[in-house]
């Protein structure tokens, strides 16, 4: 594995575009070729070594290659973007997108995200150290095809919208998250293990929820049908089972109609009547 | 002897009343009396030739003064400072003709600019909701010969269009209609008792922030489930009675406002209200509509859409595709987060509208007001050119809140000297093309109509 390390040394005056940061880009091109790449700040185009000094060496293909960036990139948009393999490791925060369109390898941010992070993902792993805001995992506006793949594991707290039109893949939010989770989901997984507001599952079609927390406003759209134990992150837990969104369309299984399916834990102190 | 023009366009609100009559004086230069406009349009008409009207640009100065400048100079400064600054912002056109948002269209792709407009702080969710799950609307037209049932949910005409319910939703008698409002049930969902709530049949005073919440319980309800025995503050037996009052309808109108759009969960309010609507074509007929406030603002969304592919939130300054993203793009997250360096309002008061926090970080930018009024915008801006009056002192198409096009009429001459917004910027894009030493690429040949021919028939 060869690695490619970044240094920011100047903050832009905006936000920075760089979607090139993705070890598909980095591949086999030298520092210098790497430093030439081109950036945007608003309509001024720039490289990439106008902002950061690039040493190391990159792989021959984007599995191979390894981008280490040593600073803070909170103005910096797109990092990971459309990455297929490889990985990037992020000491300090990124604003917005990260991974976003992404369909392997892997992305470490030891620091906080910005919105849209994994917008549209297809496969590969996003792990964010600090909180993230809204949209992680959601579908760009106007597609029904959110999230199809991958895992993205926050260690914080997230806004609200995560795993809009989710399709598939897995968002574990470690700590707590506002209002919207899987809106319109048709499959995939969200684990929550803090607490949600409000929202979780509204128009879902099909796809599972798990909240280890407290759920404040439960939809009425969902119904209680049971008691199920489950193993989440290691843990044997009792939980609630709910199906919904009994006010969306659901297709059809064999006769049997599909549901979504919230599991909100047994313990938990929600004010929902059992 | 003094004229009246009839069939005048209001350019006022979303409804945009087209049977205005305005009686004029002897020479088109003053206005005397206007007839069935709501108390709002009237005061915009004579507001035209009050005194204090501004018809010159200024432009502040060292000390922090305004001193009056001419045209071609707050052209040149406007051009300047759109090409100089690395991502300008141009937001507004709430109170713009059509052709004046396709002249700035073509400025903003020459500035690399993002293209924003007042929907952004207004129904700019509902087109989100409208790219996720469609728009099942219709005309206002259809609404006062067909709708037996109108919901008017997080809006209140009464105050903010006021001339809609006479007009088209709740009093006037149509084809299908012919006993107005006694033919039609009226189900208001405000958390305040608002003066349409007042007015309706039945009042869900729904708790704040929990219209999303709701809309699930009707759709819940209307596919034959349960729903908990009380929601968003309501009762089930409330809930159950008006579900049954929109199954029970011959065509059911779903008007939403700001209370869906601007409360917690925004485009999802408005995505889940069109899913209702769809759910209720199952059992009847219904339709959904937006109350768009301005009575243009239906028009950015038009125009940009032909010209950008998007209505809102454009970001043009990749210079070879146009990208939109609210909440990345829009203007109080651009303003917010510092991500632009140079502002122009257009047709809107930014200074009123936006957070004081946004206003902040644009003030630190170069900070241009183009609008007829003095607002609090132009107070604060660095460079405040006034414009002729769409609607009273230009013609245009407009676009009603139905997506309707009126043509709007002129009914007296602007201020000598002053220029439409059209030809403002049509004449900083030519500036902006001579400063770049760049052919102009869209080819307009319209002649703008001298400012001081009168144009009344």
């Amino acid at each position: 594995m060869a690695t490619i390390t970044m240094k920011p040394f100047k903050t832009p005056e905006l936000f920075l575009e760089c979607s090139n940061i993705s070890p598909d880009v980095f591949a086999g091109k030298s520092p210098s070729e790497i430093s030439k790449l081109e950036v945007r700040e608003g309509k001024i185009r720039n490289e990439l070594g106008d902002f950061f000094e690039v040493t190391g060496t990159s792989g021959t293909t984007a599995e191979d290659t390894d981008i280490v960036i040593e600073g803070d990139c909170s103005r910096v948009k797109y990092i990971g973007m459309k990455m297929t393999a490889g990985s990037i490791t992020l000491n300090g925060n990124a604003d917005m997108y990260v991974g976003g369109w992404m369909k392997g390898g892997s992305i470490h941010v030891k620091g906080n995200v910005d919105s849209f992070c994994g917008i549209a993902m297809e496969g590969g792993e996003i792990q964010v150290d600090g909180d993230a805001q809204n949209y992680v995992g959601c579908a760009y506006r106007g597609d029904w095809r959110g999230m199809r793949g991958g895992t993205i594991h926050i260690h914080g707290s997230a806004g609200n919208d995560i795993g809009t039109f989710m399709l598939g893949g897995t968002i574990i939010i470690e700590k707590n998250a506002f209002i919207h989770v899987s809106t319109h989901a048709e499959g995939g997984t969200v684990i929550i293990k803090g607490d949600v507001q409000g929202r979780v599952g509204g128009q879902m079609v099909k796809g599972d929820i798990y909240v280890l927390g407290d759920v404040t406003y439960m939809l009425p759209g969902f119904k209680e049908i049971g008691q199920v134990d489950k193993t989440i992150a290691g843990q044997d837990i009792t939980f609630r089972h709910f199906i919904g969104d009994l006010g969306e369309r659901h297709p059809k299984k064999k006769g049997q109609e599909i549901y979504g399916n919230l599991f909100l834990r047994a313990s938990s102190p929600s004010g929902i009547p059992q | 002897m003094p004229k009246l023009i009839t069939q005048v366009g209001c350019p006022y609100c979303g409804a945009a009343c087209d049977d205005l009559e305005i009686l004029v004086s002897d020479d088109g230069k003053k206005i005397l009396e206007t007839r069935n406009a709501c108390v709002i349009g009237s005061e915009i008409f004579h507001h035209a030739t009050s005194s204090n009207r501004l018809t010159r640009p200024r432009l502040r100065q060292p000390d922090g003064s305004f001193k009056e400048t001419t045209y071609e100079e707050a052209i040149d400064y406007t051009a300047k400072a759109l090409l100089h600054a690395k991502k300008p912002l141009i937001y507004g056109f709430g109170s713009t003709n059509c052709e004046g948002m396709s002249a700035v269209g073509r400025v903003s792709e020459k500035a690399g600019a993002v293209l924003d407009n007042c929907a952004s702080i207004c129904h700019g969710p509902s087109f989100l909701a409208i790219f996720d799950n469609g728009y099942p609307s219709c005309t206002l037209g259809e609404i006062k010969n067909r709708a037996d049932v109108v919901v008017f949910w997080g809006c209140n005409p009464m105050h903010a269009h006021p001339r809609h319910t006479s007009r088209y939703s709740i009093f006037p008698r149509g084809f299908f209609t012919n006993r107005g409002q006694k033919h039609r049930t009226v189900i208001c969902v405000d958390p305040r008792e608002t003066d349409t709530a007042k007015l309706a049949d039945h009042h869900l005073m729904v708790k704040q922030g929990h219209d999303y919440d709701l809309f699930d319980a009707f759709r819940t309800v209307l596919r034959g489930h349960d729903i908990p025995k009380e929601v968003a503050g309501i009762e089930k037996a409330r809930i159950l009675e008006a579900a049954e009052k929109m199954k029970n309808a011959r065509f059911v109108m779903i008007f939403f406002g700001m209370g869906c759009t601007h409360t917690d969960g925004r485009n999802h309010n408005v995505d889940i209200a069109i899913s209702l609507t769809r759910d209720l074509n199952d059992q009847t007929k219904a339709s959904i509509m937006a109350m768009r406030g301005h009575y243009n603002i239906a028009g950015p969304g038009q125009v940009w859409s032909w010209q950008f592919g998007f209505p809102y939130c454009i970001d043009l300054s990749k210079g070879t595709h146009a990208h939109m993203n609210p909440g990345e793009t829009s203007s109080v997250d651009l303003a917010m987060r510092d991500e632009v360096d140079c502002f122009v309002n257009v047709g809107t008061d930014a200074g009123a509208h936006f957070p004081i926090e946004a206003v902040k970080h644009l003030k630190n930018h170069p900070f241009i007001t183009v609008d007829p009024n003095i607002n609090m915008a132009s107070e604060i801006s660095d460079l405040h050119i006034p414009v002729r009056i769409v609607g009273v002192e230009e013609p245009g198409v407009v676009y009603r809140m139905d997506n309707v096009p009126i043509q709007f009429k002129k009914v007296i001459d602007g201020p000598e000297g002053v220029p439409s917004d059209e030809e403002l910027f049509d004449r900083v894009y030519l500036r902006m093309c001579e400063l770049t030493q760049t052919e102009p690429i869209w080819i307009h040949e319209k002649t703008h109509v001298p400012t001081t021919t009168s144009q009344v028939d």
